[in-house]
């Protein structure tokens, strides 16, 4: 007897060992880029090579990159504060319409609520950059291209939300709805019940809503890069950056581009981690409802 | 799409042509039975309720119908009168001065606007009518009309959804609708380089554009077509399911018994999600890059003599995407699978244990299936996600490497997303953008509709429970 469970537990630590292994291996692969991203915002630009290199730990350290970017010479500061105001005006927004839509379609049963949603449905299926050319065109009218590209962009990305309500409705839809029943029963209105009582109850899925909304114009290129065309300080931090590295003399920006993705990654990456319990709830719940 | 329950025996034109006779007869009813005042709301909306004391309805009808008539008068009737053709005057230079022609963009978006508008006003006449049919339904009945303050309470209350649905409903059909209906629109006209508003004209050329692009001529964007079409839905579907069955062997891995830090393991991977994409993937881009990091390290350690081509070779390019979005996939298939891997009763395994199973057996048997089942709509998405991935392409690759022997400016990884922004960004070519968009709204629906019936969560709702 002994016998079989000492074998067994050599098994299993057999297991676990390769195991470890092969789970060291993975996160060595996952956070290779990552390490060498950092170690290349250090390379020295000028006493070095600001361009692609075929090692990573740089023979020479320094604050080059970072000085350049940081300093005066190019837009970094203003596309970086572009970002932040757009991610946080987009984030606060967009969670608004997207609360209401899912109280809407969660709870209230009026005319045309399935129609509606099979429409949306049928909307999604379009390719969003169909609609890139007209978009401008409707922005230009309203002169929010070019200089006054911040606000057309938040107001882009605002106004098509409210067709990003699943999650959102697959939270409501969990909530008992006798809670609502009993506060209506007590005289409570529906804009009552949900401003003192769903919402309250909704913060998990409100900070998810929030953080993903947040973390999206971080990556937004293709629309940034369209609308604010060829006026450097409307630029967004995306579109700046895949500029340094697209043009013809990407090699003398590729270090560049490291420190400058370092700083942008900083503040997202810690955001993210800090509320990672929200999102990974938000991901799993939207996973099994669809 | 609630008439669906009619059954499928009576046709959905011949039911809507009866609803509409019926709803005729209904709106000259209301028109002989009703008194003067409902008589005047046909002609002037909203006099009805003003004059029945319901002032905050009606003034609502009659801005409304005043602002239509505004409207049309003053901007969208010049618009939608030269719907037709598009505009007849050509932009002209006389004496170095430039006189402004017609505008053809802005002809069919305010002509498109001033016509939807138009279908919006008989909807609210029509509402218009059945108010005032209902008031004095009511007024007769000897029943007392809600006041004002009643009316406007109630959009908090009972008409809550109104108000909260009231500004979305409007950004989507200002910034999404109106738009999609107007590039479907120009799929059917000759709007590209050589018709570029406000300077030259376009007009509507029916279906050639979509005889453009299945023909297998010279010119035709047939083969094209249909190779971006085959390695789209390649791409989409390896994407997604070498990614979902990695995310849950590492998901798996991770949650074994007995493995320690898994909070340390879970962390790094997440990374990838975290960090934004733009940075990651342009960064991975380089490291791949002839001169990049694998290239040098390769050459150095003397495994390869020259460098290997990852973005230049067409068949190489498509590999190392796919192996780079495994990268980026299995996180967020970690994280979701992890949760729903603990609501798998434990019971289930122990019993198979107890029969023998191996742990094999035990995923094969137990897991797979319970996991399939339970993120069947998630499979869907995520595969029609993954034939719109444009991040992922766009910024590895941008679509390349060219080639010659493809139409339209498409490269050896172009997806119809990505070609579909080449088309709109390098060579203007808005009309075959156009109709590319249109192919991809068809294949995502052919594919959700008819995967969708089959989902074995949908079929059979009650199962795993």
């Amino acid at each position: 007897m002994a016998k079989i469970k000492s074998s067994m537990k050599r098994k299993r630590a057999i297991g676990n060992f390769l195991t470890y292994v092969l789970l060291t291996i993975i996160v060595i692969i996952w956070l290779f880029p990552f390490v060498g991203l950092v170690l290349g915002s250090f390379r020295s630009y000028i006493s070095e090579y600001g361009g692609i290199v075929g090692y990573i730990i740089p023979k020479k350290f320094s604050l080059d990159n970072y000085r350049f970017v940081l300093g005066g010479e190019t837009n970094y500061l203003r596309w970086y504060l572009n970002t932040i105001i757009i991610a946080t005006c987009v984030s606060v927004l967009q969670t608004i319409i997207v609360l209401c839509v899912s109280y809407a379609l969660s709870r209230m049963r009026f005319y045309g609520r399935t129609a509606l949603m099979k429409f949306w449905l049928v909307l999604g299926m379009f390719p969003g950059f169909l609609t890139m050319i007209c978009l401008y065109f409707l922005l230009k009218q309203l002169g929010l291209t070019q200089a006054g590209a911040i606000p057309g962009l938040i107001l882009v990305s605002v106004a098509s939300s409210g067709m990003g309500y699943y999650v959102c409705k697959g939270y409501f839809d969990t909530i008992p709805k006798a809670l609502d029943e009993a506060a209506r029963i007590d005289g409570a209105s529906r804009a009552r019940v949900f401003f003192t009582m769903t919402l309250p109850m909704s913060k998990p899925i409100i900070i998810y809503t929030m953080l993903v909304a947040f973390m999206a114009p971080w990556n937004d290129y293709v629309f940034a890069s369209y609308i604010a065309f060829g006026h450097d300080k409307s630029y967004n931090v995306a579109v700046s950056m895949y500029r340094w590295m697209n043009t013809g003399d990407y090699q003398g920006y590729y270090t560049r581009f490291c420190a400058g993705a370092v700083l942008v990654a900083i503040p997202v990456t810690l955001l993210f981690m800090f509320l990672q319990k929200y999102y990974v709830e938000g991901v799993t719940g939207g996973a099994v409802k669809g | 799409m609630s008439d669906n329950k009619f059954g499928k025996k009576s046709n959905p034109v011949s039911r809507f042509f009866s609803f509409l006779g019926n709803d005729i007869k209904d709106i000259g009813v209301t028109f002989r039975d009703g008194d003067w005042k409902t008589k005047l709301s046909f002609l002037i909306m909203g006099i009805g309720p003003i004059l029945r004391g319901q002032t905050l309805r009606g003034f609502a009808y009659l801005i409304l119908e005043v602002l239509f008539f505004c409207f049309v008068g003053a901007f969208g009737g010049k618009y939608l009168s030269k719907l037709g053709t598009l505009g007849t005057v050509e932009t002209m230079k006389k004496n170095r001065k430039t006189i402004y022609g017609d505008h053809s963009f802005l002809i069919l978006l305010f002509g498109l606007l001033t016509l939807i508008f138009i279908v919006l006003l008989i909807f609210l006449w029509r509402m218009n009518v059945r108010e005032n049919q209902r008031e004095e339904l009511a007024l007769k009945q000897g029943k007392k009309l809600p006041g004002n303050k009643a009316d406007f309470m109630s959009l908090f209350d009972s008409n809550f959804d109104k108000t909260l649905l009231a500004l979305p409903v409007t950004g989507i059909f200002v910034f999404t609708v109106l738009p999609i209906i107007f590039m479907i629109c120009v799929a059917f006209t000759n709007y590209d380089a050589t018709h570029q508003a406000p300077t030259k004209l376009f007009t509507w050329v029916g279906f050639e554009n979509f005889k453009t692009l299945f023909s297998f001529g010279k010119s035709g964007f047939g083969s094209t077509f249909l190779h971006v079409l085959l390695w789209t839905l390649v791409w989409a579907l390896l994407a997604t399911f070498i990614d979902y069955f990695l995310g849950i062997a590492v998901a798996i891995l991770i949650n074994k018994k007995g493995i320690k830090f898994k909070k340390f393991w879970r962390t790094c991977l997440v990374l990838t999600i975290a960090i934004p994409q733009f940075v990651s993937l342009l960064y991975v881009s380089k490291m791949f890059d002839n001169a990049g990091f694998i290239n040098a390290t390769l050459l150095k350690l003397g495994i390869i003599k020259s460098a290997i081509p990852f973005w230049t070779d067409p068949l190489l390019a498509k590999i190392t995407i796919i192996v780079v979005n495994v990268w980026i996939g299995i996180p967020y298939l970690m994280l979701m699978a992890t949760g729903l891997l603990m609501n798998i009763p434990e019971d289930l395994y122990e019993s198979a244990r107890i029969d023998g199973a191996t742990p094999w057996q035990m995923f094969v048997h137990i897991t797979m299936p319970y996991m399939l089942f339970v993120t069947g709509p998630y499979l869907l998405t995520s595969y029609t996600g993954n034939l719109n991935n444009f991040n992922v392409i766009y910024l590895l690759t941008g679509g390349g490497p060219k080639s010659m022997s493809y139409a339209g400016g498409a490269g050896g990884t172009d997806l119809l997303v990505t070609w579909l922004y080449k088309m709109t960004i390098n060579d203007t070519d808005y009309k075959m953008a156009a109709v590319i968009g249109i192919m991809v709204f068809i294949v995502t629906a052919i594919i959700m509709l008819s995967v969708y019936r089959i989902l074995p969560s949908v079929k059979d709702e009650e199962g795993f429970q």
